[in-house]
């Protein structure tokens, strides 16, 4: 068996428990939804103001409801002893780490690509942007996987890790934030967004391999 | 013929140093039964053979090549068995097996139910194939995890406190299926408080390799 079967293997695994367990992922786009909701009532219903604001809150909701299922990415199989044998699963670690990345992106970034154009009809966002923002989110997210793999995997075995894992990961989140809002911006104000999303990718591209290797460096430490 | 070797070991765990100076040595169809006090080291040596755990200093070796020269081709030869059970809550037994044996199988090797439906009877846990792990007992569960070396076969079986929740029925499934993979060829190195029927095997005890302290309990 090669490595992709294994890593489509366990992939599946995790889907498939997922689905069992079946809330988690549901409740990822339910605060995402609430998240955004929020704020026509905080801000005040003004359709300018929401539009103008539109991109950022998206963003930012995006960004907190992808990591509230990071802390659950490896600790269910640190605590029953998973973990252990995956580490002693004759592939490497780092393939593993991609394929809990892999569905982690597949049952919370996906449904919160799928969520936000709904969100963005509610905020007033221009037409426009719409296009874009999809574009950027399927670019952006999985970024947000990847880099909060690492968290996840660093957290391992300490008290109140959700809360040490926010501390860790929301700096690391800046630069895509940044430019997933401003590819939005820039898309509705009719500019070329070709260099954001580039960025973005590029973002993505460095993040692929790099993250898989520190995150299976935590998890060989964790199970030490 | 396989060799599995382990020269002056020195173990550190926090700050304090487990064992040091041991050495080991196992060649097919072996079993080394590591024996001492709570504390001693046992579980730290068996993930030091399993390579979850570095040495301070030493070396292991399978077949005279190191095994930090391909970690990977290691784990295909082991199986460990640890103080949990990796049994999730919401995949049946058989499904529980599958994804451990399926993830071990060779190219060509498309289908391993009927290996873990085997497995599981040579636990006498067939009958719970479709039930899901939040049901089970914890022997059951211990039960499961051995099934799931048998499985998949590996020639080196490291098994920490295995007999751990298990009835005398179970106990002596376990026997009989260390005597079945020693007739192959295969190895076992298990630690242990309850008395296993075995023959032929060396034990190991850790306490010889305990650093010398002052004031501690005499032994």
């Amino acid at each position: 068996m090669g490595g992709v079967t294994r890593f489509m293997h366990i992939v599946k695994r995790d889907l498939h428990l997922a689905m069992r367990q079946g809330m988690d992922s549901l409740m990822v786009v339910m605060f995402f939804v609430l998240a955004v909701v929020l704020f026509p009532f905080g801000v005040g219903p003004e359709p300018n103001v929401l539009a103008r604001i539109a991109a950022g809150v998206i963003w930012v909701a995006a960004l907190l409801s992808s990591m509230l299922s990071l802390e659950r990415l490896f600790q269910t199989d640190y605590e029953d002893g998973s973990l252990e044998l995956l580490t002693l699963a004759p592939l490497s670690l780092e393939i593993v780490v991609l394929a809990k990345i892999t569905t982690h992106w597949l049952t919370t970034g996906l449904p919160l690509i799928v969520a936000a154009p709904l969100l963005a009809v509610l905020l007033n966002m221009e037409p426009d942007g719409f296009g874009v923002m999809i574009a950027a989110l399927a670019l952006g997210t999985p970024t947000l996987s990847l880099i909060g793999a690492v968290g996840a995997a660093l957290i391992l075995g300490s008290r109140r890790g959700g809360v040490l894992l926010s501390l860790l990961i929301l700096p690391l989140y800046i630069p895509v934030l940044i430019f997933g809002v401003s590819a939005v911006d820039a898309a509705i104000g009719g500019y070329e967004v070709n260099a954001q999303l580039l960025i973005l990718g590029g973002f993505l591209l460095g993040a692929l391999p790099l993250c898989p290797f520190a995150a299976a460096a935590g998890l060989r430490q964790a199970v030490e | 013929m396989n060799l599995f070797t382990g020269k002056d070991l020195v173990c550190l765990r926090g700050e304090r140093i487990v064992f040091s100076g041991l050495d080991f040595g196992i060649d097919a169809g072996g079993v080394l039964v590591l024996v001492g006090p709570n504390g001693s080291g046992k579980s730290s040596l068996l993930r030091l053979m399993a390579g979850l755990l570095g040495p301070m200093s030493g070396t292991l070796q399978w077949n005279g090549e190191a095994l930090t020269e391909d970690p990977e081709a290691h784990n295909g030869r082991l199986h460990y068995v640890g103080h949990l059970d990796a049994v999730k809550p919401v995949l049946s037994v058989a499904e529980n097996l599958e994804f451990w044996s399926g993830l071990r199988a060779k190219a060509g090797e498309g289908d391993t139910g009927a290996a873990v439906l085997a497995a599981l009877e040579a636990f006498g846990i067939g009958h719970l194939a479709a039930v899901p792990g939040r049901f089970l007992s914890a022997g059951q569960k211990r039960r499961v995890n051995l099934a799931r070396i048998l499985a998949a076969p590996a020639p080196l079986w490291l098994l920490d406190e295995p007999t751990t929740a298990l009835d005398k029925r179970a106990v002596a499934g376990l026997e009989r299926a260390i005597v079945k993979h020693r007739e192959t060829g295969g190895m076992v190195v298990l630690s242990t408080h309850t008395d296993l029927k075995l023959d032929a095997f060396q034990a190991l005890d850790l306490s010889d390799f305990a650093p010398k302290r002052e004031g501690g309990w005499a032994a």
